[in-house]
């Protein structure tokens, strides 16, 4: 309990009374204008409309018009530190949280070294309470190297501060490794996530299989590569009383086999990343790298399960697997790009923008689904209530603005969204109790 | 022809996709009028006169890349052909920095083999030069296609309810999704078959039918025959050339004579064709080749001509060649 499995260097308590903002936390009850009051970066009291009298030395920020949401959690970043700080450090990628509306980001392994040892990990913590600007949790490697051979030392890297393990990036390929891996949580706990994809049946696939691979002429990635390795999995976490999170779930049968093991009573619980829930793979069509990721996009019935799941919950939040990489690497033919897109900036938004305004999902069921990602990891739930800490996101959803048009926080360009005119301009994100992230005059005049 | 990024300015042949059946036959009959000049003893006309053809091969090829050199050759253009092994290309340069580079000598086209689908669409988004793609990946191979049809509309008159069945490893093959589109487009019905591991999923949305077997291979009348390389036996596609060759090679058992036989090049005598039936007189494989230069002179001519310095003296070109 007294381990901190989150890291970051604060910013100064906030003092500030938030003004008729309206205030969406479906966890408290709240979706109606209200004043936020935050004295020492935390919640001090909630009121009606106008009605919070100006404490001395408290900001006043005229929220009226505008959202308040409990801060964004994601619980699978990419941050490419160590050894990748070309792409990403930890001080961009929390600085692309911030301007996301995240207030907390947990990062993966697969980094070069890989973090699957306590030193290591403790070298990331340090260099996270100086660069990081939103607290950033670890998922160190299940198996050594991300090789599944060995095990790393699990119980000492959850002392060192370890919120679960992963291998994400890579599946673990032997089902008994990861039976081992599950014996050992009951020593150590910490979830375990996975990256679920059978290599034998992805073997050198670039996209979706299905028929625009078979137009493009690309090695497919069928969802069956995906789906068979969820349902193994799920079968070993309930036969070892285990528990286990799907990474970036794509397609229908995932959604069907978490569905049932769930419904069975496994601890299983699942993510989807905003791309999966928005793009298919007509979009791969245009040959722009920007869209190859893995798991790839799939179809629209791919889409549209996704979708459901989040609708009833099967699928218990979402995840951007923001994967930065440099511009000279992503601008090469297709086949040659490296997997992965930027999200952190852009979730929020592109949810919004094309499955709330379209009344395909209820605001409220968004927030609550873009901040669940922590309880599933055991970290505290971003919520605004009094008493809480303050992490809140304030966002006007009438401002439009462009993606990529003024670049990016992040290290990184390759954005699968870059072009679009999106809803919803984050103002403001509080974290931890600091102010993180403020838009700038500029992106209000966009406005 | 395609527009490019360059609207209105720059055209590109990517993909069969970028041209209607119009354009196809207007391509087709520029051809059909330089088969004219290279029937004469001198196969020159100045229609690129004092441009640059840039013809970049990032694989081994030897029709598709001799005939594009011929091609401008004959158009008269200045021919730059740069192969993967003998460049910088093999010192680590990236695909942008290469067309940045070319692009400074100012070349009227870039012709791009590629291994990687999509190639040929970045070089066009990286240059003001036409673009004409070659062969990317396993994605397309738009020339083969147009040479495909011009020899089989010479045969045939037209392609209208013609049935053409591909047959071979089509998931490999840029050829065969390039054809199907293009034989499609013309107005033929088209079934592909081969070993079920070679056929992709989703490949009808092509528009085109699958055959599981060549059982029904008599109702063609034109048999196109793909390459079955080597490797796919070690890839473990089909269990040994052996089988596939009992099941899906095509010869005088399986060729009847109504039907005219085509194949893409080169030929793996003994396994996807049988000797006796490549040198049957339905075979059109020697037609194929031949048809390579014209239609290669047809696109760099559409693409080309009419923009830049010389368009007036192309114009002139091919009024001559008309004559002729």
């Amino acid at each position: 309990m007294s381990v901190r499995r989150l890291f970051h260097a604060p910013a100064p308590p906030a003092e500030l009374l938030v003004r008729e903002a309206h205030v969406v936390d479906p966890r408290s009850g709240l979706d109606a204008p209200g004043d936020v009051l935050v004295r020492d970066g935390a919640i001090a009291e909630l009121g009606a409309p106008g009605a919070l009298p100006v404490p001395g030395g408290a900001e006043i920020v005229e929220g009226a018009g505008l959202h308040l949401f409990p801060g964004f959690f994601d619980p699978h970043v990419h941050l490419r530190t160590p050894g990748q700080e070309h792409k990403e450090t930890l001080a961009t990628g929390t600085a692309a949280a911030a301007a996301g509306g995240y207030c907390g980001i947990v990062a993966m392994p697969n980094t070069a070294p890989v973090l699957d040892s306590a030193p290591l990990l403790g070298a990331l913590r340090e260099q996270a309470e100086r660069d990081a600007r939103v607290p950033v949790g670890f998922m160190p490697a299940i198996t050594r190297g991300l090789a599944g051979d060995e095990l790393t030392e699990m119980a000492e890297l959850r002392d060192a501060g370890a919120v679960g393990f992963t291998d994400d990036g890579r599946p673990v390929v032997a089902a008994g490794m990861l039976r081992r891996a599950l014996q050992y949580q009951r020593l150590c706990g910490g979830v375990l996530g996975l990256h679920e994809e059978d290599p034998s049946l992805s073997g050198h696939g670039v996209m979706h299989e299905g028929a625009v691979s078979a137009r493009l002429g690309m090695a497919g990635i069928p969802s069956v590569s995906e789906s068979t390795m969820v349902a193994r999995d799920a079968a070993l976490a309930a036969y070892e009383e285990g528990r286990v999170h799907f990474q970036h779930l794509s397609c229908v049968e995932s959604v069907e086999a978490l569905a049932a093991w769930k419904a069975a009573g496994a601890q299983v619980s699942g993510e989807a990343s905003p791309h999966h829930l928005t793009l298919t793979d007509e979009a791969v069509r245009s040959l722009d790298s920007r869209f190859k990721m893995n798991p790839p996009l799939r179809t629209e019935a791919d889409r549209q399960a996704l979708i459901a799941g989040l609708r009833d919950g099967t699928i218990a939040c979402i995840a951007t697997d923001h994967a930065p990489h440099a511009r000279h690497e992503k601008e090469v033919p297709f086949e040659e790009a490296p997997m992965g897109v930027t999200g952190l900036e852009t979730a929020f938004p592109v949810l919004y923008t094309d499955l709330v305004l379209p009344g395909v999902l209820p605001l409220g069921l968004v927030v609550e689904r873009m901040t669940a990602g922590a309880a599933l990891l055991d970290l505290a739930t971003p919520r605004i209530a009094v008493g809480e800490p303050a992490n809140l996101a304030l966002l006007d959803l009438a401002a439009s603005w462009e993606v990529g048009a003024r670049g990016y926080a992040s290290k990184s360009a390759n954005s699968c969204f870059e072009g679009r005119t999106l809803r919803g301009v984050v103002r403001l994100t509080v974290a931890a109790g600091g102010v993180v992230h403020r838009a700038d005059a500029a992106v209000e005049a966009l406005a | 022809m395609t527009v490019g990024d360059h609207a209105g300015t720059t055209r590109h042949l990517l993909s069969i996709d970028d041209l209607d059946r119009a354009g196809i036959e207007r391509i087709l009959d520029r051809a059909a009028s330089f088969a004219e000049v290279a029937g004469r003893e001198i196969k020159k006309v100045p229609a690129l006169r004092g441009r640059t053809v840039v013809n970049l091969f990032y694989e081994a090829s030897t029709r598709t890349s001799s005939s594009f050199e011929l091609a401008a050759k004959r158009l008269s253009a200045d021919v730059v052909s740069i192969r993967a092994a003998t460049s910088s290309v093999t010192k680590g340069e990236s695909l942008k920095d290469t067309i940045q580079t070319l692009t400074a000598y100012d070349p009227a086209a870039i012709v791009i083999r590629s291994p990687h689908a999509g190639a040929a669409q970045l070089v066009a988004r990286w240059t003001d030069a036409a673009v004409v793609n070659a062969g990317d990946g396993k994605h397309e191979h738009p020339t083969q296609a147009l040479l495909d049809v011009y020899t089989l509309r010479r045969r045939l008159g037209a392609l209208d309810g013609a049935r053409v069945w591909i047959v071979g490893d089509v998931l490999h093959s840029r050829v065969a999704r390039s054809d199907i589109l293009a034989f499609a487009r013309m107005g033929a019905e088209v079934t592909v078959s081969g070993p079920p591991t070679l056929i992709p999923r989703g490949i009808e949305a092509l528009g085109c039918k699958v055959a599981p077997t060549l059982d029904r291979l008599a109702e063609a009348d034109v048999v196109y025959v793909l390459r079955m390389q080597h490797e796919r036996m070690q890839e473990a596609y089909v269990p040994s050339l052996r089988e596939y060759a009992a099941c899906f090679q095509v010869n005088a058992a399986r060729l009847q004579p109504h039907q005219l036989l085509m194949h893409p090049g080169p030929v793996n005598r003994g396994v996807e064709l049988s000797a006796d039936a490549i040198d049957s007189p339905q075979a059109l494989i020697a037609q194929q080749v031949e048809a390579g230069v014209v239609v290669r002179m047809a696109v760099l001519y559409e693409l080309l001509a009419g923009t830049g310095a010389t368009g007036a003296a192309a114009e002139g070109a091919i009024e001559t060649v008309a004559a002729a």
